[in-house]
């Protein structure tokens, strides 16, 4: 007789094995999430034990080697910079993805997506390179030096576009068929059915997709650190040339020691936070949207 | 509700040879007389079952007798197929799912702890409602469990193919093919190719989940009078939608059904006597048509 | 209908930007990469800090870090997906916990993968600027892509499978092996090919950890420039090192358009076959 035996999932004892060395790889994997956060926390111990972190965005300048330790003018121009290049890779980001969905000709649609996908696979590296190349210099024949935040921008922003118009495309793709049936029958027009029912139906993986790609654009170093110029300042205009947080950990990392090279995984860990923060946000946002559809 | 019946009952499919005492052979088909024994193979006490909170069975109490075919009819949803994976346990591999009471399969509880999962599976075969070859060849379907249960020697292994797939009919034609891949025969040679692959375990029981009801009517018909020459060889327990189908197989019947919130078995006993005298009206409502 | 048709017109204005955006960057690297590109360049070593010569020892370099993230990572990734999907439950505390750091690895940026290789692999296990040291970082960067597609190509694997398999008395161990592994096993190799392309796409993770020398790498323990490093260097902090950063890049992406429409299409012809299967 057994009573309220829970499921056993009747592992025979090779299973069993099996399943434990399995499951003492898979704590290995997610150690490794840990050991990062451990690493930063632990590198950038020497100099947070010393000063305030509120110094990390008070300080006068970021002078590393003569103690002082501002992050504001890299937090902001990382910031800006981001924001920028949503502003102007959403809008079209979604729209290259209805175009793929609905208003391409059937002949074009494959293609279309595989075009983006392939810049999606394209390494920010060579990104930063051909903004190097071409977008400064005739950003430069407008404005010297070239190398700015607008052209940070724009690079992030060509970056970013592939994120934002493949997940918002499987976001659309994932709407059900009888919604366009219903909005057909209903004698709507392509763009009222596409902004009133269609969008906001798949309202909820355009959202992640676009935080993901702020994620992206915050943590995004070579392309960057290619084309913004890289001078520590609070930008005052779009053809200021700025530096952004992750450019700079990889512009002083080559020969910092010490506090500097502390200051320098401190900053990291603020870079990991942001981009934490958004992916719980995303998270969040989907759990949340999930309930309330339910 | 524990029904149970007091004689020997011959089954009506039998060819007129008399019953040894526990005549039950395994092994190859039309060897020796096939036998339906009212001797309790698997023995049900008071069994339920839970998905989570959700209960789908209710205290079923059930004897399947040995060499025979039990059919378990009734509307969907009363608990048929919940039933059946209780029996060879494969209701362990679904999550949160819970069974309370007694299964005694040949007198041994086969819930108790420690008990050999895959012995139990291996002396309980499954076939279930959509065919499922595995993506091999006809061979390797039929090889790799029998590898897996210890059967290595090419001699034997080849020797069990020829008689599996001779019983149950696609012996001649598949013979030339055997290296093709299984996902290639049609849905009834599929289904055929499951039996076999699960007689070539030498199960002593076969749960079958309406091993019909995907199946043209044709291959429907040759899954039919497969299972009925397994009568006597192997015990067999059948769900079935079909009623006609049950009642043209089966030696015994049980009626599932689903009142308040759980399937419950309703009546079990003789196949002939469920069809022509129920003792339940609801049993007398379901196979006129009156009701499910 | 105003409002109708100036969408119509904006979002054919976006798919025209989009596309005339791609042919530039493509013709661009090809104007300009094209004449450089010969077999002398894949092979020779660079001389001249990357002026002049070819890409040989960064290529090899290159290689090796691959093959060194590939090989550390892959048997992790499968470790851990065939663990969370077949072994045990997804309510569990284990398996949350792994789940949960699994999504955190996936958002952290390349730059901090690079401060932690540096910081762990090269300083605190001593080794140093190495193809291993990147090569390890870059196996921390793609294990969460490995293990979702591997994960995801197993739970596409109809239950069925795992039923009958059961069923039939096997074990778990040699069904996964048997069936479910041979069933998925389109989706592992796009899985693998999506890593290769990250890992060959990724810089700032490797300017702290492989490094930056340009000699063909003696061993594993050696530094090695990576192709986008070279890229990187050239542009940055070569005078005149343009033409050959066009030819590196063109390489490079050659490369990657073929990893990836490998493993686009895999994955796409699989999808379709069990659509068709179920």
């Amino acid at each position: 007789m057994i009573s309220s035996k829970r499921n056993t999932l009747s592992l025979s004892t090779a299973d069993r094995r099996l399943g434990a060395i399995l499951g003492l790889l898979a704590v290995t994997a997610a150690m490794v999430a840990v050991s990062i956060l451990f690493f930063l926390i632990d590198e950038s111990r020497p100099l947070l034990n010393r000063i305030s972190p509120a110094r990390l965005i008070l300080d006068a300048s970021w002078h590393p080697t003569q103690g002082l330790y501002d992050l504001s003018p890299m937090l902001s121009a990382t910031l800006l910079a981001s924001l920028g290049a949503l502003l102007l890779a959403v809008p079209v980001g979604i729209g290259s993805a209805l175009f793929g969905r609905y208003y391409a000709a059937a002949w074009l649609t494959a293609g279309y997506r595989r075009m983006i996908e392939l810049l999606a696979g394209i390494p920010s590296v060579v990104y930063g390179f051909w903004g190097l190349t071409m977008l400064a210099p005739w950003i430069g024949r407008f404005e010297p030096p070239g190398v700015s935040l607008l052209t940070a921008i724009l690079v992030l922003a060509i970056m970013i576009l592939p994120t934002v118009a493949l997940t918002a495309d499987a976001a659309l793709a994932a709407v059900p068929q009888s919604r366009h049936r219903c909005a057909a029958a209903l004698g709507l027009s392509r763009w009222t059915a596409i902004s009133g029912v269609l969008l906001p139906s798949a309202r909820k993986g355009i959202v992640s997709g676009i935080l993901l790609a702020a994620a992206r654009a915050v943590g995004e170093t070579m392309a960057v650190l290619m084309v913004a110029g890289n001078v520590v300042q609070h930008p005052h205009g779009l053809f200021d040339p700025v530096r952004t947080l992750a450019a700079n950990i990889a512009l002083e990392m080559a020969y910092a020691g010490g506090d500097h090279r502390a200051a320098l995984f401190a900053s990291g860990l603020v870079l990991l936070c942001i981009v934490l923060i958004l992916a719980g946000t995303v998270q969040w946002y989907k759990a949340r949207d999930f309930y309330d559809q339910k | 509700m524990k029904t149970s019946l007091p004689f020997a009952e011959r089954s009506s499919h039998s060819t007129g040879s008399t019953c040894p005492d526990a005549a039950y052979t395994l092994g190859e088909l039309h060897a020796g007389a096939p036998c339906c024994v009212p001797e309790p193979v698997i023995t049900v006490e008071n069994l339920s079952l839970n998905y989570g909170r959700k209960p789908a069975l209710e205290a079923v109490s059930i004897d399947i007798y040995r060499g025979c075919i039990t059919a378990l009819i009734g509307p969907s949803g009363c608990g048929k197929t919940s039933f059946l994976s209780a029996l060879n346990r494969l209701t362990d591999m679904i999550a949160g799912c819970r069974i309370n009471g007694t299964i005694r399969f040949e007198g041994h509880d086969i819930y108790e702890p420690g008990n050999d999962v895959r012995q139990l599976r291996r002396d309980i075969g499954m076939i279930f409602q959509n065919p499922t070859p595995f993506p091999l060849s006809i061979r390797r379907n039929i090889e790799l469990p029998l590898r897996e249960h210890g059967i290595r020697k090419q001699a034997e292994l080849d020797e069990r193919i020829y008689q599996v797939l001779r019983d149950v009919g696609l012996w001649d034609e598949v013979k030339d093919r055997l290296n093709d891949p299984a996902m290639a025969l049609s849905g009834g040679q599929q289904q055929r190719l499951c039996i076999a692959r699960a007689l070539a375990l030498r199960p002593k029981v076969l749960l079958m989940d309406e091993p019909c009801s995907a199946l043209d009517p044709i291959s429907s018909g040759m899954v039919e009078d497969l299972i009925q020459s397994l009568a006597g060889r192997y015990t067999v327990v059948i769900v079935t939608h079909n009623l006609a189908q049950a009642r043209r197989i089966a030696n015994y019947a049980g009626l599932f059904w689903v009142t308040e919130r759980a399937g419950q078995l309703i009546e079990f006993g003789r196949c002939r006597q469920i069809f022509a005298q129920p003792a339940h009206e609801l049993t007398a409502a379901y196979i006129s048509g009156a009701r499910g | 209908m105003i409002k109708n048709n100036a969408a119509t017109i904006l979002i054919y204005c976006s798919a025209i930007s989009v596309t005339s955006l791609f042919l530039w960057l493509l013709t661009d690297l090809l104007i300009q990469g094209l004449p450089k590109l010969s077999p002398a360049f894949l092979f020779e070593a660079p001389r001249d800090a990357g002026r002049a010569g070819g890409i040989g020892p960064i290529i090899i370099a290159t290689g090796w870090i691959v093959l060194v993230a590939m090989s550390a990572a892959a048997p992790l990734a499968l470790a851990t997906a065939v663990w969370l999907v077949e072994f045990t439950r997804p309510d569990g505390i284990f398996s949350r916990f792994v789940e949960f750091s699994i999504d955190v690895l996936a958002s952290v940026p390349s730059i901090v993968f690079g401060l932690f290789g540096n910081a762990f692999f090269c300083v605190y296990l001593g080794l140093g600027f190495s193809i291993v040291s990147g090569g390890l970082t870059l196996a921390c960067m793609t294990l969460p892509i490995l293990i979702r597609t591997v994960a995801d190509g197993l739970r596409a694997v109809p239950d069925g499978y795992r039923m009958v398999a059961a069923a039939l008395g096997m074990t778990r161990g040699s069904a996964l092996v048997h069936l479910l592994l041979p069933s998925a096993a389109p989706a592992l190799t796009a899985g693998l090919l999506l890593s290769i392309g990250r890992s060959a796409a990724e810089t700032a993770a490797l300017i702290f950890t492989s490094g930056y020398v340009d000699r063909m790498p003696g061993s594993l323990f050696d530094s090695g420039r990576a192709l986008s490093v070279h890229i990187y260097d050239l542009s940055m902090n070569v005078a005149g090192g343009d033409a050959n950063a066009h030819a590196t890049a063109l390489v490079l992406i050659i490369f990657l358009l073929i990893i990836n429409n490998a493993a686009i299409g895999l994955l796409r012809h699989w999808r379709k076959q069990h659509i068709a299967a179920s």
